[in-house]
């Protein structure tokens, strides 16, 4: 985190509190605080049943916390309850100032539009009318990805996996948000393409100067692309810290058998 | 027994008071889908259930009552509604637009213009205009609830990806009293400009779909479309070939198995009602000749 010479950057993006859920008399998440800066990237790692996609969808305000709140700093300046937000403001804002890229595809693209409408929804949702112009943005955020532009009119359930995960990515970012959700981001894509996509989001992180939180199994893409970790168990975050400082000298001893799980290249 | 066999217009009074429930919320909210709990009635799904309901619920002793179809009054749906309404409320029918007072349609507006104290009924089959894009109803409700729009332009954006220009023909989205978003029946597009500060009372009953919708005397209906692909109207690019109009909405008949078509008027009163004005095409009128065609 280099560029702290706004002041804005001094204050948090995102503030969690005491979150807490509980799925009847099973908790699924215990008692979770932090706070996100804007331009960082935050990795949620843990096994599956961990409580890492309840606290995402927690954080992104689409499940109501049992117990805590999380507050979001408005584009003006003002830090908000999401608890608080109506409906239409809380709708407004994810599809405005966030994005939430699925782990399957075709939940976050409308699988029988064409690529190009898939990226302009938001567009057109937030006013824009003039068709030429949501093409012509539409056209510049498919080359960003790294899709041929010549595609844009083919349907997203032509494309191979690799290509709908970043198309979903191009149909979040094109409003411009200033934090995105990822949920297993690379999940279900073989190696070769997973590498080339954590390599376009690392990019794209950083030319934008996007927040993300990104909730993954993979200690890689922690690796690659997270700034700082927070290590889930049983619903608790049992370990939290610099990317590297947390993978590279894990203090607890769960983190530590994840760490060395991993197979040797 | 001595008891009719219907009550006034069919429907039992205590139907007729839900559905005009139906149809005053209706009309205090433009544009909005009021549901309500649409019957069972002596025709199948498709034939105009949903208009025939809300006529029966409007349709008074005084009323004069035109039934369109496409246009014409003369074709198997309208006239088996006319007739419908004659033996079971006998209220006078006509096919004249002026002289109606209710005028159920399927899928046009006449071309004479409508007047204060009219009222359109409109058959509608799928009353809900994100409904293929958006197949959850509950999601499609709430969308309405904030007024989420985006997504009827990303329909007119694909017909101008795929066609180069708005290919949506008919059912063409409008937004009503600058609210709620409005499937306008499938009527042609040509139609849709009538609608805006209309003099009469537009009603829509779809009776599959359970819901009813309406459009106020004088109220905005503003087609959508995008800055730089502006909605326009369309019609085919001739005269009538039996009353030599040029502003009506044509339908194309064909006339043998070599090519051969004509372009007549759509709306059958307006055609006659120019014909016997001394109006003239190029294939007048009756009686009917055979035309070589080479």
């Amino acid at each position: 985190m280099s560029e702290l010479s706004s002041p804005d950057n001094d204050q948090p993006l995102l503030v969690a509190e005491g979150l807490a859920k509980n799925y009847g008399r099973l908790p699924a998440c215990r008692d979770v605080s932090f706070a996100l800066y804007p331009g960082e990237v935050l990795a949620i790692v843990g096994e599956s049943g961990s409580g890492k996609s309840t606290l995402l969808q927690l954080l992104s305000a689409q499940l109501a916390p049992s117990a805590g709140r999380v507050s979001y700093r408005m584009r003006d300046g003002v830090l908000r309850d999401l608890a608080e937000l109506g409906e239409a403001e809380r709708r407004f804002l994810f599809r405005t100032d966030w994005g939430f890229v699925h782990q399957d595809p075709a939940q976050g693209l409308r699988m029988g539009v064409s690529a190009g409408a898939n990226v302009s929804e938001r567009l057109m949702a937030v006013g824009w009318n003039h068709y030429g112009r949501i093409r012509d943005t539409a056209s510049t955020w498919l080359d960003r990805v790294e899709i041929d532009v010549g595609r844009i009119d083919d349907a997203p359930k032509t494309y191979s996996g690799g290509m709908r995960q970043r198309l979903q990515i191009a149909r979040n970012l094109v409003t411009e948000p200033r934090l995105v959700f990822m949920d297993e981001p690379t999940g279900g894509l073989d190696v070769s393409v997973q590498a080339r996509l954590l390599d376009l989001m690392r990019n794209l992180v950083s030319e934008l100067g996007l927040a993300a939180i990104v909730v993954t199994h993979d200690l890689a893409v922690a690796r690659l692309l997270s700034h700082r970790v927070m290590v889930m168990k049983g619903g608790r975050v049992i370990e939290t810290g610099l990317t590297d400082q947390v993978l590279d000298d894990p203090r607890e001893p769960y983190t530590q058998l994840l760490v060395s799980s991993i197979l040797p290249p | 027994m001595n008891a009719p066999a219907y009550n006034f217009a069919y429907l039992d009074e205590q139907t007729k008071r839900m559905i005009r429930r139906a149809i005053l919320k209706a009309i205090a909210i433009p544009g909005y889908q009021v549901p309500f709990a649409s019957r069972e009635m002596p025709m199948p799904y498709g034939w105009g259930t949903g208009g025939v309901q809300v006529t029966a619920a409007i349709l008074g002793p005084d009323d004069v009552l035109k039934v369109i179809d496409q246009g014409s009054d003369d074709t198997t749906n309208a006239i088996s509604i006319r007739k419908f309404f004659g033996k079971t409320a006998g209220v006078a029918t006509t096919t004249s637009t002026t002289d109606a007072t209710v005028i159920q349609t399927r899928h046009r507006i006449p071309e004479a213009t409508l007047h204060a104290g009219q009222v359109m009924v409109y058959q509608v089959p799928i009353p809900e205009p994100l409904r293929f894009l958006e197949p959850r109803e509950t999601e499609t409700r709430r969308m309405h609830a904030l007024a989420e729009y985006g997504l009827m332009h990303v329909k007119l954006y694909e017909d101008i990806a795929r066609f180069g220009h708005i290919a949506t023909a008919y059912a063409y989205p409008v937004k009503v009293n600058a609210r709620y978003v409005m499937d306008p029946s499938p009527t042609p597009k040509f139609d849709n400009p009538k609608m805006d500060n209309c003099a009469a009372l537009q009603l829509f009953g779809a009776g599959r779909e359970k819901r009813i919708y309406a459009i106020p005397p004088y109220t905005t209906v503003v087609s959508l479309d995008f800055e730089d692909h502006p909605f326009t109207r369309y019609r085919f690019n001739a005269p009538c070939a039996l009353c030599g109009a040029d502003n009506s909405y044509l339908d194309e008949i064909v006339t043998d198995d070599k090519g051969g078509r004509m372009f007549v008027c759509s709306d059958t009163d307006f055609c006659e009602q120019r014909q016997a004005a001394g109006h003239h095409g190029t294939e007048s009128a009756a009686p009917h000749k055979e035309k070589a065609h080479v």
